[in-house]
């Protein structure tokens, strides 16, 4: 090219622009004094401060994490096997809808997965007694569901980017179809694997929608207990929070960068 | 295989893969029709086919990949039917090589000795031993991606031989290297399989990696074997068109038998504008109609007539429509009177930067009754 | 490959193993996927009651025991005598469909650039993509309340810089929740646009050029048809979930913002008639059947290429 192209340059700023411009806005006024949004009055971490004191807030950020983590492990190994058996098992019965089953989460509108889960527990409850109440148990279900699909994604699309006959060649040379998996099929989709979990892991802390729907009362999550808070009215102190996950994510990214340029070298 | 041992010609020796009625379909295509073949024990067997014509279902058939419908395979006399390809005695070297990316090259190449549970110390002394015989012994801690096309290639080899297989198969072994490292290659590989004895069956659908490297070969053709034979065999007695026309460059004439001898016949060709006698017994009776096959460099061309010695014999005067000049030869296209266009070659005997024949030149083209393949089909 | 593709053998396909591992994921997405969208059905059919929970079984025993079976159409036609209902349907088709015509206007030249930068600077700039998404999307719709309301951020700029004597009113319309849907999603229209472009062969622009065609022309004629999947892909996935949104037009739309999925929410839990949620639930699905199945068809042809 010889003509700089002036108007993509300024399309492709101005998106990620949009894009960050409200992160940054929230990680500067995270440390203004004001309660409000137009006028800076000076430095200050007390929103910070009282984030964490804030009883409820932590207790929710907490049972957050816990279903997070269990959903996203869930997910990960559901979700592998799917990917697998999607890309590896040729064709099979009812493959059509497993297909269906994995691809329609990933764009159903979260009220419909949210009020189709609540009554399924609840008709599940008056059926045979379990799950007893909605909390913990209901939403980890409903997050592996639809994390389960993220995952299966993922994993297919590195299966489908390497040599079946990786696969081929091992067996033989001796390796019996399970020793084949985890000897060479596992760790060649490792990455995959581990970017699903974190994949997942953001999917089920970042829910609102079906939480709302599938927790029951004294199982707030995060999302659900900060959603309550918004729409009461503004609250700085959702700004600090905001900052510490931005600061999170950019630091656990830039460590995995370092992790990968590092392997690369070694 | 030595030269002279020919089990093959021996009614007594006892193959040692047997490949017997396998018909193998992948929905309505049929890959491999029916297909009998016997290989013999340290013979270099070629198939050679083009796309489609079954020669890579056979080899993953053979390896287990694949399953028969119907048919069964022995190796070693052992009955392959529901044997898994972990368990046969059977390595395959693959055409992308298929060197796992997270290990070594010695640890690729230990893999299946790890399998089997051969003892650390073994396991070394052959992983070594291995390495030196395709000269990558100091590549040993390199990953994959730090080899060339070449050196993968030996680390693929060296893989499929450490456990010392019954069979070797390769799946076009030479197809991803250039044509100077290929031809060194094969030799190299020729020379593997002499030192071993291990029997190798090698799918390429290079006619000329066939007719260098394997002591027989198998010409395929939709599924099914068209011709099996030594190179010489199959390049000299082809079966039918399909062969002589895949394995090197013929010229074909359609001709009617008009004296059938026990060991000559004689056929009228109008297209060649001549009789055209060959040294074999008739396949047909006269009155037949049949081709005759004449390679390009049994024929001879000259811008003199031959002494005119009655009614022409294997004998046709053409004009000169194209010249190609590879340096050791000349390949000509010669339109002849009668119609029909030939293609003859002619080695470049002296040093000499102008043509011995060119363009438009009037030529003659004779061939002897030993030159020339009567074919039925 | 001299063989054309073998189809992956059927005797692996059969084995006991392989079926046990496949019966985990699929029985699992079998009940806590489509099994609870028959249950909508049968509960959108229930009569409501007061009561936890708020609805009567379809299959009960009378009080002298015989079995009865009690169909209730009341939320079917709640949903189609109720004006209400139909306009949030048609708002959120509109608002749906809007927001994704924006973000393809936005999300093309954005992939387009990355797919045509190179090496590392492309890489970062696909991760300036994916980042935000890392971060929470709940705090991100939160963060442009601050900056639409009439005391907001924009509103300061443009009355500083003098293109406005008076403060906009952005925050509770419709503009808030096109703005609000166009940020969280752009990232799903970026991510498959550039797949398909990234794939696009640089020679293909050289061929259409050395044919004759100008750069606009090449671009017409080969980029854009070829990333047409990737087009049909991006906006299925900004679309779709857009059409069911809650949290977007909950926080940035006003009163006047009609849309499915507030509504679906307020019956739910404002007025706790579950039979009409569960049918509201049921239309929006039978509404977004179509688009689901033409991401599938997209999805299914892109894993055969």
């Amino acid at each position: 090219m010889t003509r700089r192209p002036v108007l993509l340059l300024s399309v492709m700023a101005f998106g990620y622009a949009f894009l960050y411009l409200p992160i940054a806005l929230m990680v500067v006024l995270s440390f203004n004094e004001s309660r409000l949004v137009s006028v800076w009055t000076g430095f200050s971490l007390r929103w910070y401060a009282e984030l964490f004191e804030n009883e409820a807030l932590v207790r929710a950020a907490w049972l957050s994490l816990r279903i997070a983590v269990v959903s996203a492990t869930a997910a990960t190994v559901l979700g592998t096997i799917a990917g697998f058996a999607l890309s590896r098992f040729g064709r099979f019965g009812g493959r059509w809808l497993f297909v269906g089953m994995i691809a329609a989460p990933l764009v159903m509108p979260e009220v419909i997965t949210g009020i189709s889960l609540l009554l399924l527990f609840v008709s599940m409850e008056q059926a045979l007694g379990w799950p007893a109440g909605r909390g913990f148990t209901t939403i980890a279900i409903a997050h592996t569901t639809f994390c389960t699909a993220y995952v299966a994604v993922v994993v297919q699309a590195r299966l489908a980017g390497f040599d079946r006959s990786l696969e081929e060649a091992a067996q033989d040379l001796g390796a019996p179809p399970a020793k084949v998996f985890l000897v060479i099929t596992l760790p060649l989709i490792a990455p995959a694997i581990v970017a699903g979990w974190l994949l997942a892991f953001t999917l089920s802390l970042d829910d609102v929608v079906v939480a709302s729907f599938v927790s029951g009362p004294g199982a707030t999550t995060l999302p659900v207990h900060v959603f309550a808070g918004v729409r009461r009215g503004l609250s700085p102190q959702v700004n600090a929070l905001a900052t510490l996950v931005v600061a999170t994510v950019t630091l656990g990214i830039l460590a995995a960068a370092l992790v990968s340029r590092n392997a690369r070298r070694g | 295989m030595r030269a002279g041992a020919e089990p093959w010609r021996d009614p007594d020796a006892v193959p040692y893969v047997r490949i017997e009625g396998v018909t193998k379909r992948f929905g309505g295509f049929v890959a491999v029709d029916d297909l009998s073949l016997e290989i013999h024990r340290g013979e270099l067997f070629a198939l050679l086919g083009g796309s489609g014509s079954g020669k890579t279902t056979l080899l993953r058939l053979l390896a287990g990949f694949e399953a028969p419908d119907r048919g069964r395979i022995l190796i070693d006399g052992q009955d392959m039917t529901g044997v898994p390809p972990h368990a046969r005695p059977v390595n395959m070297m693959f055409q992308s090589y298929a060197l796992f990316p997270h290990m070594t090259v010695a640890k690729n190449v230990a893999f299946g000795l790890v399998q089997d549970g051969v003892p650390r110390a073994v396991r070394d002394e052959r992983v070594a031993e291995v390495l030196d015989l395709v000269q990558m012994r100091e590549f040993a801690a390199r990953r994959p991606d730090q080899l060339s096309g070449g050196q993968k290639q030996r680390v693929a080899l060296a893989r499929s031989l450490v456990k010392r297989p019954k069979l070797l198969l390769l799946d076009e072994p030479l197809g991803a290297l250039d044509k100077r490292l290929r031809e060194r290659t094969q030799f190299e590989l020729m020379a593997i399989q002499d030192r071993l004895g291990i029997t190798f069956v090698m799918v390429t659908h290079d006619q000329e990696e066939a007719m260098t490297m394997a002591d027989r070969l198998a010409i395929m053709n939709r599924g099914r074997v068209a011709q099996i034979g030594t190179p010489a065999e199959v390049y000299e007695y082809p079966n039918d068109r399909f062969c002589a026309e895949f394995v090197g460059d013929v010229n074909l004439f359609e001709a009617q038998v008009t004296e059938a001898g026990a060991d000559r016949t004689r056929l009228a060709c109008e297209a060649a504008g001549c009789a055209i006698e060959v040294e074999q017994g008739a396949p047909a009776p006269v009155g037949a109609w049949c081709w005759v096959a004449v390679r390009p460099e049994k024929m001879a061309i000259a811008k003199v007539p031959p002494p005119d010695d009655g009614a022409p014999v294997n004998r046709a005067a053409g004009i000169v429509r194209d010249v190609r000049y590879t340096g050791d030869l000349y390949v000509y296209r010669v339109e002849l009177d009668a119609g029909a266009t030939v293609r003859v070659t002619a080695p470049n005997l002296t040093r000499r930067t102008d043509m011995p024949v060119a363009w438009d030149d009037r030529v003659w083209i004779t061939w002897s009754p030993l030159g020339g393949a009567v074919l039925t089909r | 490959m001299s063989a054309p593709a073998p189809a992956p053998s059927a005797p692996r396909a059969s084995s006991a193993g392989r079926r046990l591992a496949l019966a985990i994921p699929y029985v699992w997405l079998l009940l806590f996927f489509l099994l609870p969208f028959l249950i909508v059905l049968k509960i959108s059919l229930s009569e409501g009651t007061l009561g936890a929970p708020p609805y009567l079984p379809l299959l009960g025993r009378d009080a002298d025991g015989a079995w009865r079976l009690t169909l209730s159409f009341a939320g079917w036609s709640h949903l189609l005598d109720d004006d209400l209902y139909r306009d949030a349907l048609i708002g959120s088709l509109r608002i749906a469909a809007v927001s994704t015509v924006l973000c393809l206007l936005l999300g093309y030249p954005m992939a387009y650039g990355i797919a045509r930068a190179r090496g590392t600077r492309r890489t970062i700039l696909l991760m300036l993509v994916v980042l935000p998404f890392w971060t929470s999307f709940l705090i991100r719709v939160y963060a442009w309340t601050g900056i639409l309301r009439t005391n907001g951020v924009l509103n300061a700029l443009l009355l500083w810089l003098g293109l406005i004597d008076r403060p906009l009113a952005i925050l509770n319309t419709d503009v808030a929740v096109y703005i609000g849907i166009v940020y969280s999603y752009l990232p799903f229209m970026i991510l498959p646009l550039y797949a398909a472009l990234e794939r696009l062969d640089d020679t293909l622009l050289e061929a259409a050029a050395d044919l004759g065609c100008r750069p606009w022309q090449a671009f017409l004629r080969v980029t854009l048809p070829l990333s047409l999947p990737g087009v049909i892909a991006g906006s299925m996935l900004v679309f779709i979930p857009a059409v069911g949104e809650f949290v977007i037009p909950e926080l940035l739309g006003g009163p006047d913002t009609l849309m499915i999925g507030k509504v679906l929410w307020t019956e739910f839990a404002a007025n706790n008639d579950w039979p009409l949620a569960a049918a509201l639930a049921a239309a929006l699905l039978v509404v977004l059947v179509l688009p689901i199945l033409l991401f599938q068809h997209v999805r299914r042809r892109e894993e055969g290429a």
